[in-house]
């Protein structure tokens, strides 16, 4: 059945130029052109740019700044705050995308809204609203000093802060796809026999790990970038409550270049190690049948 | 049974030709096999191997700070190198006079930024800021005893520092004096005097030269401000914003700030491209340093605090002051640098404008003489 509805389209698209459907060759070129153009203006050049930088002055100082214990801080700080938070969103994410997509009940929309409040609030305003709960002028800041619990500027107000950014990542990816794909096998196992329990971890847990997966890369990546709620939060205490963007600014700012970009390079290497591994892990699976 | 059924559900599925996204084929596995495989996947094994070492790491940081006591020192932007270099030599000092172990921790920011920290909560046992307002502002929320600045020495002051020119090589403008800087086409690099301490010293000196120069007055020196900030053609929030602006897109013809900053843009952005130009007169940028009480008293940490903001007046703290081109208040230790520090006849912000918080109320609120000259 989908065989015939494919084939009028197939042998369009692989004859290519001679098809009316094509465009004719020198805009299909301008149009890479343009593509590769942007991509390498946009992506390419300002990757490059840091890790030229990072080098310029040699390996030996590039890695002289991992031997600054503020960088190995920073970026122990900076796998913790991942750590904590990606496991917890991805968590969340899941139980929530389940709970949209597969039952109805009211408030759902609100639900909704709420999951993307972190992209819609600018990370500023995500770092001050924990300060303004748990700052000493804050709502519960007197109660805090007074059983002399640290949040904010210390390590839980960094952990706090990344968990509300990254908050919708998972969700955002999974909602779409559970959607599309209805809950139709949820009640076929269901009708089978199969518990609740049994019907989330074989029917629907399966059907959405690449885009779980996908999920928890980006909410990993943005976990270890973010710079704006964590720089509210952080108190900028070297060696103790700086990430690893924070630690790339101060660097900056210091006149430290090299340090600053090899940092900075860390970080983009770390990024690309993770897509590499999606990609990786993807395309491993893909191909087998 | 089950995963037969499950395949037959899925066969009908395709068949009903539904467009799937790649991601989907992986309904074609059995479930049984798909729950085993997930549980070995490496994501959900990374956090676990990830916070073992991490949480050993910070079990130890917090094991260790109760072997010793650390003190916070919050501070502005440009000082980390001084305080790298004061804090072992405090610690090595207080070691070997008392046999306890103090370590000092350091945070830097923009000086509104770190105070508001400190407000909100950032347990400081010492603030060294670059102007009296901001420890005011402390002082004003009860953290710090109101008569901070008659607690040390000199203003509570360790060290000062001016505002300075920043030329390009061999000076092809001629700049000598503050009345080059109001030349026609002239640009001038000033941060905003509303958001930086370098922008409110270059304001002020400014102000100040004019005022107290032959014949000046007020409307005299708000008629140069006025020419001089016509000659701003961008104005950066911070200090080491002006900084970039000038040393590194090269834009301006001169940049206006502290001593210790022009020396080290010189030394480190420069390349051999800039020289420092010395006016005649120029404002004394006091940099004040305080005991956070409400801190050290919850803390246990006075005693400590104390030793470490009086080692700032040592001749040890004075020489390190001084090497970072902040001119040290110890006469000795400055005429062994004079050299470093050419004399100027230098202004107090209350010769130059009748003191920090007539400065704040006449020239930086909301529609004061700043916003009157600059948003014209």
């Amino acid at each position: 059945m989908p065989r015939q509805l494919q084939n009028p389209v197939r042998p369009a698209v692989a004859r290519g130029a001679a098809s009316p459907l094509a465009e004719p060759a020198w805009v299909r070129w301008l149009l890479i052109a343009a593509a590769l153009g942007f991509l390498a203006l946009f992506l390419g050049l300002p990757l490059a740019a840091v890790f030229i930088e990072a080098f310029r002055k040699g390996v030996s100082t590039y890695l002289a700044a991992f031997e600054d214990p503020d960088a190995w801080a920073a970026i122990k700080l900076t796998l913790l705050t991942a750590g904590i938070a990606v496991p917890l969103n991805l968590v969340f994410g899941l139980a929530a995308a389940w709970c949209i997509t597969k039952f109805d009940f009211r408030g759902k929309s609100l639900l909704i809204t709420f999951i993307d409040l972190p992209f819609a609030v600018s990370p500023v305003i995500s770092g001050l609203i924990y300060v303004l709960l748990f700052g000493a002028q804050g709502w519960f800041g007197p109660w805090l000093a007074a059983h002399d619990i640290k949040i904010i500027f210390a390590v839980p107000g960094i952990v706090l802060a990344s968990i509300f950014v990254t908050f919708p990542f998972v969700a955002r990816e999974l909602i779409p796809l559970m959607q599309s794909q209805g809950s139709d096998e949820e009640e076929a196992a269901v009708s089978l026999g199969a518990t609740g329990w049994q019907t989330f971890w074989h029917v629907t847990l399966p059907n959405v790990r690449w885009a779980l997966l996908y999920g928890v890369i980006l909410c990993n990546a943005r976990a270890m970038g973010e710079f704006g709620a964590v720089s509210v939060v952080s108190g900028h205490i070297r060696g103790k409550t700086n990430t690893l963007p924070l630690h790339v600014e101060i660097l900056y700012n210091e006149y430290n270049f090299v340090a600053a970009f090899a940092c900075a390079s860390l970080l983009a290497f770390l990024a690309i190690v993770t897509l590499v591994l999606k990609s990786i892990i993807e395309g491993r699976h893909l191909s087998k049948p | 049974m089950y995963e037969n059924t499950r395949s037959a559900m899925l066969r009908f599925q395709c068949a009903s030709s539904i467009p799937r996204q790649a991601v989907r084929k992986t309904g074609l596995y059995g479930a049984g096999i798909c729950f085993l495989k997930l549980s070995m996947h490496p994501l959900l094994i990374i956090p676990i191997g990830r916070l073992r070492p991490l949480l050993a790491a910070l079990a130890f940081a917090s094991g260790a700070a109760h072997a010793e006591t650390t003190l916070l020192n919050v501070s502005y932007d440009v000082t980390r190198e001084l305080f790298k270099e004061v804090n072992p030599a405090f610690s090595a000092k207080w070691k070997a006079e008392t046999g306890e172990t103090v370590s000092i921790n350091q945070s830097h920011g923009g000086s509104s930024k770190q105070v508001r920290a400190v407000l909100d909560g950032l347990e400081a046992d010492v603030v060294t800021m670059n102007q009296s307002t901001d420890i005011d502002v402390l002082a004003a929320a009860g953290l710090v005893d109101k008569q901070w600045e008659s607690r040390f020495p000199e203003n509570a002051a360790p060290f000062t520092s001016t505002i300075v020119f920043v030329v390009r090589k061999g000076n092809p403008k001629k700049i000598k004096e503050w009345v080059d800087l109001v030349r026609e086409g002239m640009q001038v690099i000033i941060p905003n005097p509303k958001t930086s301490g370098n922008g409110r010293y270059s304001y002020l000196a400014a102000w100040g030269v004019a005022r107290k120069a032959a014949g000046g007055s007020d409307a005299v020196a708000k008629d140069f401000v006025t020419k001089l900030f016509k000659n701003v053609p961008v104005l950066d929030s911070g200090g080491r914003g002006a900084t970039t602006t000038f040393a590194q897109r090269g834009i301006g013809d001169v940049l206006l700030t502290f001593e210790n900053e022009a020396v080290l843009t010189q030394k480190e952005l420069g390349g051999g491209g800039l020289q420092i130009v010395y006016p005649s007169s120029s404002i004394l940028a006091e940099a004040p340093i305080a005991v956070v009480d409400k801190v050290v008293d919850k803390r246990g940490t006075r005693k400590q605090a104390e030793a470490y903001l009086r080692f700032l007046y040592s001749p040890a703290g004075q020489e390190l002051a001084a090497k970072h081109s902040l001119r040290p208040r110890s006469p000795e230790v400055l005429a062994k640098h004079a050299a470093a520090f050419p004399q100027l006849n230098l202004l107090s912000i209350a010769d130059a404008a009748g003191g920090w918080s007539q400065a704040q109320k006449t020239h930086f609120n909301d529609g004061g003489i700043f916003d009157q000259i600059y948003l014209k």
